[in-house]
């Protein structure tokens, strides 16, 4: 049941830090001196004279991280339901989960399924590793 | 002729010398401390149908916690820096007030008068955005956190009735995914100001940031799942409460995950040794390079509010929450007024704790190479953690489980085979680390042997 008073706390927080940090930025905004000058300008660089723009190719296998992270993460938060169903289950204190045993889905069932799962990411992430994409040096 | 010295200005002596009056000092934390107690007695009569209800209640317990929150960001700027002095045979911070103990508020008042510089280059609603971002951000998490469990108030209303509110500000069913979602979405803070920046430091700090957080998300959330299998609830409420009753913390009987979730948390928050993202000596300051005054502050206070929550979350979960004694249900079922400060008092001692853990790890530890930070999590890490999971599954299909209602000798039992197991993974780890070659010196296998000409060859040339 998703009750969505319960999230209200949560809205009034969040509105409140947004508050606290527009009001920083502005006191900072408002109370700091303004200098500027064309050598202030120039982007950081240590000193040398920058040589083009920063927004430039970057390697390729920062954007593989992202990708191996997308399936990786989005299948565990799919084992984190199964984790809370697996333990009510398996200590018998459901008797019955949206109807789960009584279509004969007992905690073998759920244990198998995940197995299955859990093998298929396994294999996946074997597969990665003798591909080399876990090789950053 | 001694060259002309110029007279200290007799009122700013003066108050430079009050100040670093440890008396002077006392006095004002004596009157921060009691303050507070008068204003509550006048405001009784407004304050009791505030704490009444669950909703108000809520909110103030939220506000205290972000109060308190920010307030010891400040005070942990300080306390790092002196302890790294301690560490590295330093004074410290020592001018500003008695001890240095008002160096906070001088950084405060220095962050709001300098310039509040944008860069020419950058990319500005982003570039202000950002800091914003990783402050909200880092903050969120306050709204889940179960300080303690439920307060029973001593006064009764008109007819007799008691009121009862809960120790934590919103009580959610996704409970810790809603801590995983704003963890994960940390990375937008630093990722848009490296971006928006428009400098080549910033950008490869925020690259580098990027593909840790991202890395390290994923052994946190192995790391959660085998309490999940333990606990049977998401609610964070729930997990501490199973571990309170018991007395039985999950660090005891899953001691590999709580360090996979302590070592992700380190990563999380951009802590040494993975401040790959800050990395002076390649990256100036790494993201925030460009950054200045209170944008900076924000960052700073992004940091510190990401490790204090995180280390609350590992509190939560591994180290009892506010249950004041291992191995015994103390407090458990006392819901007084005193028992619920005393709970919330040793949640926030445990998280100090904690937090003093990561300042030693970061004045003890070298930091890592970005190769190597990158191993460990996919090839260390992240297979550790998929056995843990399988394990622990496989001990809760078969009721392995510390239960409070049985006899202590079956949740013995219980504990010791989870302790055992996860032992002998310990023992499996370092016999794999032992069978592996020689220390792994990145690139340079893969480079051809440079041959050094003798010296006197070089000296011919």
């Amino acid at each position: 049941m998703l009750a969505v008073a319960e999230f209200a706390p949560v809205a009034i927080l969040l509105a409140a830090l947004v508050l606290i940090a527009g009001a920083i930025l502005a006191a900072s905004h408002l109370i700091g001196p303004r200098r500027s000058g064309p050598v202030k300008d120039i982007p950081y660089e240590s000193g040398v004279d920058p040589i083009g723009d920063a927004r430039r190719r970057f390697n390729v296998r920062f954007y593989l991280v992202a990708v191996l992270f997308l399936v990786f993460d989005v299948e565990i938060i799919f084992l984190y339901p199964w984790a809370v169903l697996f333990l009510k289950v398996a200590q018998g204190s459901i008797a019955d989960v949206a109807g789960f045993e009584s279509l004969g889905y007992g905690p073998g069932f759920l244990a198998a399924s995940v197995g299955f799962f859990f093998f298929l990411l396994a294999a996946g992430f074997v597969y990665e590793w003798r591909k080399g994409v876990f090789q950053w040096d | 002729m001694p060259p002309k010295v110029p007279r200290p200005d007799p009122a700013a002596a003066f108050i430079e010398r009050t100040l670093r009056d440890w008396r002077v000092i006392a006095a004002l934390g004596a009157v921060l401390l009691i303050a507070p107690v008068p204003l509550v007695w006048l405001g009784w009569p407004w304050i009791r149908p505030l704490l009444e209800s669950q909703f108000w209640f809520s909110l103030i317990l939220g506000g205290l916690a972000v109060f308190i929150v920010i307030h010891l960001d400040a005070a942990f700027i300080l306390a790092e820096r002196k302890l790294s002095a301690f560490i590295q045979d330093r004074k410290g911070p020592n001018r500003v007030g008695f001890w240095g103990l008002l160096q906070p508020v001088a950084d405060g008042i220095k962050f709001l008068l300098k310039e509040d510089y944008t860069p020419k280059q950058a990319d500005k609603p982003v570039f202000i955005l950002a800091p914003a971002l990783a402050f909200v951000i880092s903050l969120a998490g306050v709204a889940i956190i179960p300080w303690f469990d439920q307060i029973t108030w001593p006064w009764t209303g008109p007819d007799g009735e008691t009121y009862t509110v809960v120790g934590q500000m919103a009580s959610l069913d996704i409970g810790l995914l809603y801590l995983l979602a704003f963890g994960a979405m940390s990375v937008y803070g630093v990722v848009l100001a490296g971006w928006a920046s428009n400098n080549k430091y910033a950008f490869y700090g925020a690259m580098r940031a990027t593909a840790q957080m991202l890395s390290y998300e994923i052994p946190l959330g192995l790391g959660l799942l085998a309490v999940l299998l333990v606990a049977g609830s998401v609610r964070l409420e729930g997990i501490v409460e199973s571990q309170a009753a018991s007395g039985v913390w999950n660090v005891f009987v899953h001691p590999l995950a709580f360090l996979l979730v302590l070592i992700a948390g380190f990563a999380e928050t951009n802590r040494a040794p993975f401040d790959l993202a800050e990395c002076e000596q390649e990256l100036v300051a790494g993201y925030h390079t460009e950054y200045s005054s209170m944008k900076f502050a924000l960052f700073f206070l992004a940091e510190y509010s990401h490790m204090v929550i995180g280390s609350a979350l590992v509190t939560a979960l591994f180290l009892g929450g506010w249950a004041p004694l291992p191995f015994t249900s103390w407090l458990a079922d006392n819901h007084t007024w005193w028992a619920g400060l005393i709970k919330f008092s040793v949640f926030w001692g445990k998280i100090l704790l904690l937090i003093g853990l990561y300042m030693v790890v970061r004045w003890t530890l070298p930091r890592f190479r970005f190769d190597q930070l990158m191993r460990l999590a996919w090839k260390g890490m992240i297979p550790l953690g998929m056995v843990i999971v399988v394990v622990q599954g496989i001990a809760t299909g078969l009721g392995w489980r510390i239960d409070p209602a049985a006899p202590w000798t079956a949740n013995l039992l219980a504990g010791g085979l989870m302790l055992g197991i996860n032992i002998l993974i310990t023992l499996g780890v370092l016999w794999l680390m032992s069978r592996s070659r020689a220390p792994v010196t990145g690139r340079q296998d893969n480079l051809p042997d440079v041959i050094v000409p003798p010296a006197e060859a070089r000296l011919a040339r």
